[in-house]
């Protein structure tokens, strides 16, 4: 305390004038702003981050990165032509597939598809799994009975038969019946971890401190409780973000996820299959597309968690 | 209470005018736990008062039921595993349990207050200083960003944190455990309640900074004209600061006096056992006294007065019956105001 004393006297008479030069010295740190200072120093999060920063271009903005169309398809073109590897960003640089479209054209197209069923289910599954959570350790007694039976059941069902399960009842399987499939059975772990989560904060003294203080319930809820639980609930989601890409592609590839006309990378992976002998590079190429995603969405899951918690390393 | 909220603004007789009895006042009060291996009985039927501008100190061992009394008038107590079978706890002459959830909300951080002993786990470690002060203000008054962040340095000033403008936006890790513990005071201050109840405020500080926050405190409830309620188990704290002290053991109040007489004549033995057992300068050399013995086990509390295993005066009455508090007075009679005892033999602890 006299250190704080003797830091400030000095300084007093020149404070009232210049609060704007102040701020920008001490900067005061959070959680947050320490987590994002040792995450730019991290070579996981840099990697991982330009990889994805990459993969999201391409999935916002396709005519980036080929002017090729991935739905024409010319029988000119054929898997038995190699790929001209020298190519680079050409239309030929992949190849073609059987039907004689181009396989670098439809890599880059089949981005947005996957990557808008992870992150949207990601974002659902992270909504969905931390109200539950949160609510069930909150609370405690009867509701997180409830709640964590009902987590326990869906918790039970294995994800990919109960995704089949969910989408052969759809006829028509557009992008939403699989994002929505997948989110139906993929919030559990995220409530599992919320309620774990909410239930350490919970015993915290600043939870009281802010009772006493007469915060209502909400307001703890919101201001106090989620902010200082939510820190494991992002690790655990992003990394569920690559599982989902590769859960898309699964489910494509067993011909009940995303269907032709959609253009993605299960959808490839399963059509190219069929001539896995004579031109492997067909199914090869949209695999690899998916392991780099899932692998960039991994690495930021480690990275992030590393930074929030410098323990678990 | 438009009426009161009229007359405060005339600052002098705020508090003293309003009412004419005590500000708080907890009756028979009884909490207990239910836990697996049984009923842990916390609070045994406390009885206390606090007016505008006194300082209560309550005075006891850890289990002796201090903080969880003062949790239940908050009333942050966990319900269940606690549970209030029987008591008033009366604010204003309301009684406070049968206020629903959102009157006792209202209440809370308006009308009583809060200060906590650890400070750095009261503070929520995500938020500004800045940002929980202002909160404060935004909710319970409605104001504006830039006006509760006003209010918030200004509150800073008061509680003298150094450069208060400049550290509105640090995080709770970033002050020291003194400042800490100022601002924990400036947010119990913030909307300037009636009864501020610290439990063990200055417990996790070192010994200067301990005297800081108490002069601090001691100067702010007389300001404010406000009620105090000190819990604490160091008799050194209490002396300079409190009016009036209440020893608790074992969830009851065993004496109940004026600050000074307690240190002078105590009328219970385990007071008496407490002072003795206070170091002292002219004791140089010889060994502490010490109370044998340990506190009780509150899932089964000794049958009769609950010290009687450590009591050296104990006879046959104090294993089976309980004493009541009963005023104390002079050995002819006359009768010692505020004094009260719960032994059966007080008159041989104080007059002989």
């Amino acid at each position: 305390m006299p250190e704080t004393l003797k830091e400030a006297t000095p300084d007093t008479p020149g404070a009232v004038a210049a609060p704007v030069a102040t701020a920008a010295v001490g900067k005061p740190r959070s959680l947050w702003s320490d987590a994002w200072h040792d995450l730019r120093r991290s070579p996981l999060f840099v990697v991982s981050a330009i990889l994805i920063i990459f993969l999201l271009v391409m999935a916002i903005a396709p005519g980036l990165f080929t002017g090729a169309d991935p739905r024409y398809a010319d029988l000119a073109h054929h898997y038995l032509q190699k790929p001209k590897w020298g190519n680079f960003f050409q239309e030929d640089w992949f190849g073609y597939d059987i039907q004689g479209r181009s396989i670098y054209a439809r890599v880059v197209y089949g981005a947005r598809a996957s990557i808008t069923v992870a992150v949207v289910v990601t974002v659902l599954v992270t909504i969905l799994g931390t109200v539950v959570g949160m609510l069930a350790g909150y609370f405690g007694g009867w509701i997180d009975t409830i709640l964590s039976r009902v987590t326990d059941i869906f918790f039970g069902v294995p994800f990919i038969l109960g995704a089949m399960v969910v989408l052969t009842s759809f006829e028509e399987r557009k992008i939403w019946v699989v994002i929505l499939a997948l989110a139906f059975l993929g919030w559990t772990s995220i409530a599992r971890v919320a309620r774990g989560s909410v239930l350490t904060i919970k015993q915290a003294d600043y939870v009281m401190a802010a009772k006493a203080l007469g915060a209502s319930t909400t307001r703890i809820l919101l201001r106090h409780i989620l902010p200082n639980a939510i820190a494991p609930v992002i690790v655990v989601a992003t990394i569920a973000l690559g599982g989902y890409i590769s859960a898309e592609a699964t489910l494509s590839f067993l011909g009940i996820g995303l269907a032709e006309p959609t253009v993605s990378w299960g959808v490839d992976i399963s059509s190219g299959q069929e001539q896995l002998r004579n031109a492997a590079f067909v199914l090869i190429i949209p695999s690899v597309m998916v392991s780099i995603t899932v692998l960039a969405f991994i690495m930021l899951g480690d990275a992030v968690r590393n930074a929030l918690d410098p323990k678990l390393r | 209470m438009t009426i009161i909220d009229k007359t405060a603004d005339v600052p002098a007789p705020r508090g003293s005018n309003d009412e004419s009895g005590p500000l708080l006042e907890v009756r028979d009060l009884h909490v207990e736990f239910h836990t697996r291996d049984g009923v842990a009985k916390a609070v045994n039927g406390v009885n206390y008062s606090v007016s505008a501008g006194e300082t209560l100190a309550v005075l006891g061992e850890s289990g002796s039921g201090k903080s969880v009394t003062a949790q239940a008038i908050m009333g942050i107590l966990d319900m269940p595993p606690g549970h209030i079978p029987k008591g008033e706890i009366l604010f204003r002459g309301q009684d406070m349990l049968k206020m629903s959830n959102e009157e006792r909300r209202q209440i809370r951080g308006q009308k009583i207050a809060m200060i906590f002993q650890d400070a750095l786990s009261s503070l929520n470690p995500v938020l500004s200083v800045g940002y929980q002060l202002g909160e404060m203000f935004r909710v319970h008054q409605g104001l504006s960003k830039k006006e509760a962040k006003a209010k918030s340095i200004a509150l800073m000033d008061r509680v003298r944190i150094p450069a208060a403008k400049e550290r509105v936006n640090d995080y709770p890790h970033q002050f020291s455990g003194g400042m800490r513990q100022r601002i924990m005071i400036a947010m119990a201050l913030a909307l300037e309640p009636d009864l501020i109840i610290a439990d063990e405020p200055t417990t996790a500080l070192d010994v200067t900074v301990q005297a800081q926050v108490m002069d601090l405190l001691a100067e702010l409830q007389r300001d404010f004209n406000m009620g105090l309620i000190l819990i604490t188990h160091d008799l050194g704290v209490v002396a300079d600061v409190a009016d009036k002290i209440a020893v608790m053991y074992a969830g009851r109040i065993v004496e109940t006096a004026p600050v000074h007489e307690i240190y002078k004549r105590p009328a219970h033995p385990y007071t008496k056992g407490l002072l003795e057992s206070i170091p002292r300068l002219d004791q140089k050399g010889q060994e502490l006294y010490a109370i044998k013995g340990l506190p009780p086990n509150l899932l089964h509390v000794p049958s009769g007065c609950a010290f009687n295993p450590r009591c050296t005066m104990a006879q046959d009455i104090c294993r089976t019956e309980i004493p009541a508090l009963r005023p104390v007075t002079e050995q002819d009679g006359t009768e010692l105001v505020g004094r009260g005892s719960a032994c059966h033999f007080w008159k041989e602890t104080i007059h002989g």
